[in-house]
């Protein structure tokens, strides 16, 4: 089905333009501009051209925080992805009050202010008045989030599994919701076995939905700021300190604007780098109704 | 051959005839239960236990694990619904949460719309960068947004917490609602325009009415990511509009963390939210597939 080609379709998208333009492009521009500037107050400002770039990308704590990030969504990925299908596969089907019940208690971690999110995981996994950090310590383990930078970075790890796989399952779900019956039925008369069913039927069915997924969870797990911020604070040392946690630290701590702007931007042209390649994927991939 | 109806997890019941796979697929069906149920006991263990710690006392919460409270207590509760700098930082929530809510979707509607019926000069370049809005880190809007925000005059009003919230939700908003859109054949609007209904009227009377549950579902994915984030809200905010989730760092004082109170701020922020899912519950699988599957 062929859309009608009309200009007059912009009057449509105006108000969009004119609302994002305002929280968008707006401080995306003084952003840029503190990233080629050096300023000093009001009026005192001197144009440095790519220094600021510079030294970002020299900055070894910035690599470092970067590559910690890259990991922690990869980890991110391979958990939440595998176990929000499997627990979608485990899900009853139908109207009945046990759905019902089963989507409202998978959701309800997404609806938690994020920060409450972080200090839920601060009251469990505390070894002193936490019922998950004191029954590991009950276990003989050596736990101690607060202490062991990889226990940390395991908690932080942890917690964002608790809080987004839900949507992984969620997501799943619907595309395994949306797979007429006699698809079953015809694989049941030629023998299809569990795997196949799931390899050949179900898998390909889900694809568009968790293709999805994987953009969101990539996208969110990149910009990860105040759950371990309430958790951990970015330690011990810097072990949980992801890139927006490190940014925020320049920009707001330091006050170091022009290194900060100049972060910014490579952050965001990373992020918009990675959206690209998905968005064209998944432009590819769909018939053209997944754009 | 006889139609079997599929097993309660949706797949196909395993062939009858012999009671051997039968016995096995009920095995299955019982151990995937289970798995699901493990899931559920860990989702809600979390939050089980800050609920137990909210009505607790400090002294109880301190002095020793308790399974659930041996003297429960509501008095963090009354804490916080009576003391106005507590329960305000909830109306200030609910009050930008409702305005970027019914921002976002009245410019989206319109967009949408254009986006799912009509093909126009960069279209798709538009609907990408829209889509950027959502993927951009808030942390990089920080300072910027600080100094916009405070050079208009707008710093520390709900009204600017629910504008800068527009910068990912009117984008997400687009989105689902256009997969919505695209599901209403493009024969309603025909003929309701040979009926002679202008653009406006067919729009409001006719192609709403349609849509209703992907509104729902848009206002609900709005309220939910107004509802969560924290980075924003907390910068362009000090006391007037200060959002709940601020409030709660105030239990971190000299002499120590108010536990039970911080555990008792942090359930209120839940009900919101339970309340919420329990009104889409039934488009609930749907909405989050974007309403695209």
């Amino acid at each position: 089905m062929d859309k009608p080609w009309n200009n007059r379709a912009w009057l449509l998208v105006l108000p969009v333009v004119a609302i994002v333009a305002f929280s968008a492009i707006l401080p995306l521009m003084t952003v840029v501009n503190y990233s080629v500037q050096d300023i000093f107050g009001p009026g005192q400002a001197y144009w440095v051209g790519t220094e600021w770039y510079r030294k970002v990308l020299e900055d070894e704590r910035l690599r470092d925080a970067l590559l910690r990030q890259m990991l922690y969504s990869l980890a991110v990925l391979a958990i939440e992805i595998p176990l929000g299908v499997a627990i979608a596969l485990c899900m009853p089907s139908g109207k009945g009050w046990r759905t019902s019940l089963t989507l409202v208690l998978l959701a309800l971690p997404l609806l938690i202010p994020w920060n409450v999110v972080g200090t839920i995981w601060q009251i469990f996994a505390r070894g002193d008045i936490g019922l998950g950090g004191a029954a590991l310590q009950r276990l003989g383990l050596d736990y101690n989030y607060t202490g062991d930078p990889l226990d940390a970075w395991l908690t932080v790890l942890a917690m964002d599994v608790w809080h987004w796989t839900s949507l992984v399952a969620l997501l799943a779900y619907a595309g395994l919701q949306a797979i007429p019956p006699a698809f079953y039925q015809a694989a049941k008369i030629d023998g299809a076995s569990r795997w196949s069913v799931f390899r050949y039927i179900q898998l390909p069915k889900m694809r568009g939905v968790l293709i999805i997924a994987v953009l969101l969870r990539f996208m969110d797990s990149f910009m990860i700021y105040t759950e371990p911020f309430v958790l951990t604070g970015g330690g011990p040392g810097n072990a949980t300190t992801f890139l927006s946690q490190f940014l925020t630290r320049m920009a707001v701590g330091q006050f170091d604007l022009g290194v900060a702007a100049a972060f910014s931007i490579i952050y965001f042209l990373i992020v918009l780098l990675f959206s690209y390649v998905f968005y064209t994927f998944i432009t590819k991939v769909g018939t053209g109704d997944a754009r | 051959m006889s139609v079997q109806s599929p097993t309660a997890d949706g797949l196909p019941a395993a062939p009858a005839g012999t009671a051997g796979p039968r016995d096995r697929a009920r095995a299955r069906v019982s151990a995937r239960g289970i798995a699901l149920v493990l899931y559920i006991v860990f989702l809600m263990l979390p939050i089980y236990w800050m609920v137990n710690m909210s009505l607790k006392t400090n002294a109880e919460i301190l002095s020793g694990l308790t399974l659930y409270p041996r003297n429960p207590t509501l008095q963090n509760y009354v804490t916080i619904f009576t003391d106005p700098s507590w329960y305000s930082g909830y109306l200030n929530s609910i009050h930008y949460v409702a305005l970027n809510t019914v921002i976002s979707l009245v410019v989206a509607l319109p967009a949408a719309y254009a986006f799912s019926r009509y093909r126009f000069l960069g279209d798709r370049h538009m609907f990408f960068w829209l889509l950027t809005n959502r993927m951009a880190p808030p942390a990089v809007f920080l300072l910027p947004f600080f100094q916009l925000y405070s050079t208009i005059g707008l710093f520390d009003t709900h009204i600017a917490v629910a504008l800068a919230h527009c910068l990912f939700n009117v984008p997400l908003a687009v989105w689902i609602l256009e997969g919505f859109m695209s599901g209403v054949p493009r024969e309603i609007d025909e003929t309701a325009a040979m009926d002679g209904y202008g653009f406006p009227r067919f729009f409001l009377t006719v192609f709403l009415p349609l849509i209703r549950s992907g509104i729902g579902v848009t206002a609900f994915f709005c309220f939910m990511f107004s509802w969560v984030e924290l980075l924003l809200a907390r910068t362009l905010t000090s006391v007037n509009a200060k959002p709940i989730a601020a409030t709660m760092t105030r239990t971190v004082s000299a002499a120590g963390m108010d536990w039970g109170l911080l555990a008792a701020a942090g359930v209120l922020t839940i009900v919101p939210g339970a309340l919420v899912i329990w009104f889409v519950r039934n488009y609930i699988a749907k909405g989050f597939a974007l309403g695209r599957v």
